[in-house]
């Protein structure tokens, strides 16, 4: 029974490490995965779940149940994983994971937040799983489906807009991924916001300036993402993502009628410096030898303050 | 002469949204030519414009169906599903959410050409998992079509006409079924929309011509009842043909031929529509004959059908006219 009480009972600081840890873990044992993504993103995941969403008690088994299959007429039992994060009233949250394939770092923040058992890392990208590899929106901490980025932004719009005509107190959420903005959709949802003054959407994103085929600039340069969505209508705070004293400042920011979007600018490489020696592929870090895991493992190892992985076993 | 019924659509919508308050009348800049622009003015609080952006709105759509409302979506059908097609499977199709897109200018009604012409639209709709399709044929089945929509439990596409059109039906729209216009036993007609009134003006003239008819006209085309259909089929000497204002892959052709390859029906099957092809900016009447799309396309595809020439000649349709819609109807603008 997971017990409310426990919240803020361990720094954000503190859930950011074990988040990289779990993650480590994952990709050392599984000879790779989304290692930049914790690097990146932890102290962002750890921060809204630990302190700034307000959300409820979980409503789903601690270890996630088997896929159920997908939503259809006759699948009446079917249900998305939003209970992770607690029941649909009013006065709560939601929170859209827009980058899907960031699932597996969302995952570790259910796990260090007590939101989910550690069984349920285990089941990660097994075949009959519902703890998928791009989360699906029956996996632990999913509410919609978001594996083409760009929608999340504009389903948060829509359900934001319908929670403040029938006066729910609950804001929504959206973690966001920096490469969205090269997608038209995002600039659609920003302007949709502003020209309906929808200000209880806000969302934070990262900012790592890398995309699956390397660093964004080489890709499709985006120009100044704060400048270009205020011209579109957001309000935008810019941050440093490993400084949580900077995000809890930056979420207090005034947003009358506007949408507030907190670019948190990311390292890449945080708290694990051997992966630069992957830039500029960093999206899944696939180990190329033993010799290259065994070394990634016994580096992270010591930035992350633990032992190597015994990933023989 | 049949009764022509201007609008139906505009009094239709704003009847059945002001009896169901989670119902929202979405616009994507295309409000008076969906005869939505008086709800605007008149119920404001009940109306969203999301601008020319589709994919924003498909997606915004399915949050307002997240929190309970049942978002009717207000655009020219070629619209709903073609830039925003990503957005209308993830967030309104795969979550089953209760959107009610209204699709208007179905296949060529309108003069706007390829890029307004929903041609492809009900093969795109039909493989898509969860999404219902239902399209109107005359005045009755707009008036009925939003009540109709609203009654999915997921999300449902409708084929929809607006200006002036005949009335030829007297009961609405009962979802899952289908309407058998003529009960006879040499070929079977199976139409939808537009081309149903046309399918009647042939039936005169073809059982005048000695042909028993047996004639459907299918405002439910997803799900499909095979069963209801594959009676028909059965009761005809002749064979089936099919006519319908879309392409001929993938709409109610399809539809039919796979009724009777799923259940080895052994008779002839001609589908009329597009072939392959895409369309141009006309009038309608002059769009149905150049397309193929009229009655005398359908006569003479019987005529092919049976082996048989009948005689029916252009003259013998315009006698047969149930109305005199073509020369009435505006011209069909923007």
């Amino acid at each position: 029974m997971w017990n409310i009480a426990v919240k803020n009972e361990r720094t954000t600081e503190d859930i950011a490490l074990g988040i990289r840890r779990r993650v480590f873990e994952h990709a050392m044992r599984n000879n790779g995965g989304y290692l930049s993504q914790a690097c990146s993103s932890a102290e962002q995941l750890a921060w809204l779940y630990n302190e700034e969403l307000n959300l409820g008690a979980p409503t789903l088994p601690m270890i996630p149940k088997p896929f159920g299959g997908v939503p259809h007429a006759d699948n009446p039992d079917y249900h998305t994983g939003a209970g992770y994060n607690g029941p649909f009233e009013p006065e709560y949250d939601r929170l859209f994971i827009a980058p899907a394939h960031y699932a597996l770092v969302a995952y570790a923040t259910l796990i260090e937040t007590g939101r989910m058992a550690a069984e349920g890392l285990e089941m990660f990208n097994k075949d009959g799983s519902s703890v998928e590899m791009i989360g699906a929106e029956h996996s632990p901490g999913m509410e919609v489906h978001n594996g083409t980025l760009g929608i999340g932004l504009s389903t948060a719009a829509g359900l934001a807009w319908a929670r403040k005509r029938k006066g729910e107190k609950g804001r929504v959420w959206v973690y966001m991924s920096d490469g969205e903005v090269q997608e038209g959709q995002t600039w659609e949802a920003i302007q949709c916001c502003a020209h309906h003054r929808i200000d209880n959407v806000k969302a934070i994103m990262d900012v790592n300036r890398q995309q699956c085929d390397g660093a964004m600039d080489s890709v499709m340069e985006v120009g100044d993402i704060k400048a270009k969505m205020e011209t579109f209508g957001a309000v935008v705070v810019e941050v440093d993502a490993h400084n949580v004293n900077d995000m809890r400042e930056a979420a207090k920011t005034k947003h009358d009628g506007k949408p507030l979007i907190i670019l948190a600018n990311s390292n890449p490489f945080h708290a694990m410096p051997i992966l630069e020696e992957r830039f500029p592929r960093l999206h899944y870090v696939r180990f190329k030898s033993e010799e290259e895991r065994a070394r990634m493992n016994i580096s992270i190892a010591e930035s992350l303050g633990v032992d190597p992985i015994d990933y023989a076993h | 002469m049949v009764e022509m019924v201007s609008r139906p659509y505009e009094r239709a919508f704003e009847k059945h949204a002001l009896a169901n308050p989670e119902v929202l009348c979405i616009s994507a800049d295309l409000t008076s030519s969906c005869e939505i622009d008086k709800f605007r003015d008149n119920h404001p609080d009940q109306f969203l414009s999301m601008g020319m952006a589709e994919q924003n709105m498909m997606s915004f759509c399915g949050g307002l169906g997240l929190a309970g409302y049942r978002p009717f979506i207000h655009t020219f059908g070629v619209f709903t599903y073609r830039r925003p097609y990503d957005q209308l499977m993830a967030s309104i199709a795969y979550p089953r959410r209760k959107v009610r897109i209204m699709g208007f200018l179905p296949g060529i009604t309108t003069p706007g050409g390829m890029t307004h012409q929903a041609i492809e639209d009900i093969a795109v709709m039909r493989s898509m998992p969860n999404m219902t399709i239902l399209e109107t044929g005359d005045a009755t089945e707009v008036e009925s079509i939003c009540e109709a929509a609203d009654s999915i439990d997921g999300p449902v596409y409708c084929r929809v006409l607006r200006g002036s059109m005949p009335r030829l039906f007297d009961t609405p729209i009962k979802v899952g079924e289908m309407r058998e216009l003529s009960l006879g036993n040499d070929v079977l007609i199976v139409t939808a929309g537009i081309t149903t009134e046309e399918a009647m003006r042939a039936t005169k003239a073809l059982e005048a011509a000695g042909v028993s008819v047996r004639h459907l006209h299918l405002h439910t085309i997803k799900p499909f009842n095979a069963e209801a259909i594959l009676d028909h089929i059965n009761a005809v000497k002749g064979g089936v043909i099919t006519l319908e204002n879309h392409v001929t892959e993938g709409g109610i052709g399809s539809l039919v031929a796979e009724v009777m390859a799923d259940n080895g029906v052994g008779k002839k099957l001609r589908r009329l529509g597009l072939k392959d092809t895409y369309a141009h900016g006309g009038s309608r009447a002059y769009l149905m004959r150049y397309y193929g799309l009229d009655a005398l396309a359908l006569t003479q595809g019987v005529e092919d059908l049976l082996g048989q020439k009948l005689g029916i000649t252009e003259t013998d349709l315009a006698e047969a006219r149930v109305d005199a819609v073509h020369s009435l109807a505006k011209a069909e603008g923007l």
